[in-house]
């Protein structure tokens, strides 16, 4: 077990290595920020000491190293254009985002367990039919469609809900949010709506061919034989088989929702970590963007590790051991 | 003549597009308490089905849709869901013939034995314990206390039809149905299994049903045969009776094909031809066309059931009782 998880840590260095290599150089290729950041009415001298300042006169492959070794003591750099430093600038974005992922997890997960297993054991039901033909339209609609939809429904034809941003805010556990108000609730639910669809569509097929699959096992006629309660058979035998692949799905899902819920984010200016970079981007702010890479893909690590440990506990057969894999 | 369960006319037929193709034609079967019936056939003759069939374990596109399952004078293909349930696991128990997939992967021996007590009879978690400890014991599995809390993957493939027959035996059933227990065992597993279930049989009292294509299993095993072809059964009796002396064509070729009647080097016999297939049965007898018996009457009506007391055949041209194959067929 600890050399198992020495040798994850190993490979999860060299995979944040390769990546700020990338990163790095990809963000250096994009263009000049210079000439976004100095007014036009600046001088030439005044536009010098900003370039020196900002430490744009070094090589690319200086300002690379000047950056690890920053990064290695914790400083990821300064932004250019907010002048904070980055972590605290996208760390203080984070809560936005993650009340939103954690809301629109929870919901998928809530709304697909059901109708994927309902789906699954009565395949040639009405309503399984009605269920299957939902998640290929679910899966098919681009997020910024269905967002602008979700809007031009329930805000302006319905007046319902707000459009945009996260309304009243409270503060709990030292950040902003907008759980425990009604007002950021009302907030919440579009940008939730949104972001949960492809995700719950998406586990409702996997846990129906799942569940599908589960029925036609040995194990569950033998289960039936032994005079087992469908509903026993349902909860004990089969849902706990098909936890594995819904696990693996919430995990990957989850660090991609952290990072990239960017689309949803935009199209109801939810002040998330998602608009930072894409804000970041447009303003050829080097370090935000960096660092938003780096941090996402610590993220990615962090999340597939516990996803692991998660198998290990879901199944037996899997043993977390050292060895190359 | 009634027994534990008596099996009347069972037909179970398998929907397809292209119509309803009876696995299970016609079966008459009798099991009386405590004794071991062994069916026998070769793949797809329907024995499995016949098995299935007899707990309404099969599911679409399978159906039963004639005859009576009498179990302890009820009829239960009248029988509830819940009725069925009930019944399963408790008064009738089974054994599949893979162990690598009748147990869930995910769950402990001691979860999956403690669900087939719960299912039919409140207990303490003390005595759950306790009788699964001695059910595991029982089928020669060494520290059980310590099995209890394993997975199946940690078994061997043997050790994983006992933990079966352990959870078979848990709640003294009168009957426990064994669909090929220990075709996927190795041979001196088998002997074991195959002794150790005798034994119990014996113990408890309990009818075995098993269901093989093994006749050396029959000869070691069964009380009373039955021996199964195309859906139907065409012959059976007391187990010395027709494997000494068979009536019909096919259990002599089943015979004959057995090993131990040739000497090594010596050309194995086999029965010319291949089972027909479940959508092109012929008409009459569905034997006749890899039969040497053949009469003209084959062709045009299935022979009748001739009974003589407990041996039954159905066969228009029996064969003559004669002691040529008797005694040495089988070790």
């Amino acid at each position: 077990m600890t050399s198992y998880f020495l040798q994850r840590l190993i490979q999860s260095i060299a995979v944040l290595l390769a990546v700020s290599v990338v990163v790095f150089f990809a963000v250096y290729g994009i263009g000049d920020p210079i000439e976004l950041l100095v007014p036009p009415q600046a001088s030439a001298a005044e536009r010098l000491a900003l370039i020196k300042r900002l430490g744009l006169d070094q090589p690319v492959w200086s300002q690379y190293f000047t950056f690890l070794g920053n990064a290695l003591s914790g400083n990821l750099g300064t932004s250019f254009v907010h002048g904070v430093p980055v972590v605290s600038l996208i760390l203080g974005r984070l809560p936005a985002t993650l009340e939103l992922v954690l809301l629109s997890m929870i919901t998928a997960t809530v709304v697909s367990v059901p109708l994927g297993l309902y789906a699954g054991l009565n395949p040639d039901s009405r309503p399984s039919r009605i269920i299957m033909a939902g998640t290929v339209i679910g899966f098919s609609l681009p997020s910024f469609w269905k967002g602008m939809m979700l809007v031009l429904l329930f805000s302006v034809w319905l007046g319902w809900l707000p459009t945009a941003g996260r309304g009243e805010t409270v503060t709990a556990l030292g950040m902003q949010t907008s759980l425990f108000t009604l007002d950021g609730l009302k907030h919440l639910i579009l940008p939730t709506l949104n972001l949960a669809i492809p995700n719950t569509v998406l586990m409702v097929r996997l846990i129906a061919a799942g569940a599908a699959e589960a029925t036609t096992q040995d194990y569950v006629k033998f289960a039936r034989a032994k005079g087992i309660s469908r509903r026993r058979i349902v909860r004990r035998h089969i849902l706990r088989t098909i936890l594995i692949p819904v696990v693996t799905v919430v995990g990957i899902e989850f660090g991609s929702l952290v990072a990239f819920s960017t689309i949803t984010e935009t199209v109801f200016s939810w002040p998330g970590m998602g608009k930072l970079l894409i804000d970041s981007i447009y303003q050829l702010d080097r370090p935000v963007v960096v660092a938003y890479v780096m941090l996402t893909t610590l993220l990615f690590v962090g999340v597939n590790l516990l996803v692991d440990v998660l198998y290990a506990a879901l199944d037996p057969r899997v043993k977390l051991s050292g060895g190359m894999t | 003549m009634t027994g534990l369960l008596d099996i009347r006319g069972l037909r179970t037929v398998f929907h397809t597009p292209e119509g309803a193709w009876a696995a299970v034609d016609g079966v008459d079967l009798t099991i009386r308490r405590g004794e071991v019936l062994c069916l026998v056939g070769e793949s797809g003759s329907g024995k499995s089905v016949t098995g299935f069939s007899t707990v309404r374990l099969i599911d679409p596109p399978g159906e039963i849709v004639e005859g009576e399952i009498l179990f302890d004078g009820k009829d239960l293909r009248q029988a509830s869901d819940e009725e069925l349930r009930a019944l399963r696991g408790n008064r009738i128990a089974m054994v599949f013939q893979d162990p690598l997939s009748t147990l869930n992967p995910v769950l402990t021996i001691g979860e999956q034995m403690a669900e087939a007590i719960t299912a039919h009879r409140r207990c303490t978690k003390a005595q759950i314990t306790e009788e699964s400890v001695r059910a595991l014991a029982r089928v020669g599995i060494p520290s059980p206390e310590v099995r209890l809390r394993q997975y199946p993957h940690e078994f061997s493939g043997g050790m994983r039809q006992r933990v079966a027959i352990a959870i078979a035996l848990l709640n003294s059933p009168d009957l426990i149905i064994a669909d090929e227990p220990t075709t996927a065992l190795d041979v001196t597993i088998q002997s074991q299994i195959l002794y150790e279930v005798q034994t119990l049989a014996r113990e408890t009292g309990t009818a075995i049903l098993w269901i093989t294509h093994d006749l050396a299993i029959v000869a070691e095993l069964a009380d009373r045969v039955a021996v199964m072809y195309a859906g139907q059964i065409v012959e059976s009796g007391a187990v010395d009776d027709v494997l000494d002396r068979p009536c019909h064509p096919y259990t002599l070729g089943l015979l004959k094909s057995s090993t131990g009647t040739v000497r090594p080097g010596e050309r194995l016999h086999q029965i010319d031809g291949n089972a027909p297939r479940i959508d092109a049965r012929p008409s009459g007898c569905p034997f006749r066309t890899r039969c040497d018996r053949v009469v003209p009457l084959c062709s045009e009506t299935y022979p009748l059931r001739q009974e003589n007391g407990d041996r039954a055949f159905r066969c228009h041209n029996p064969v003559p009782a004669a002691p040529a194959t008797s005694g040495e067929v089988l070790p």
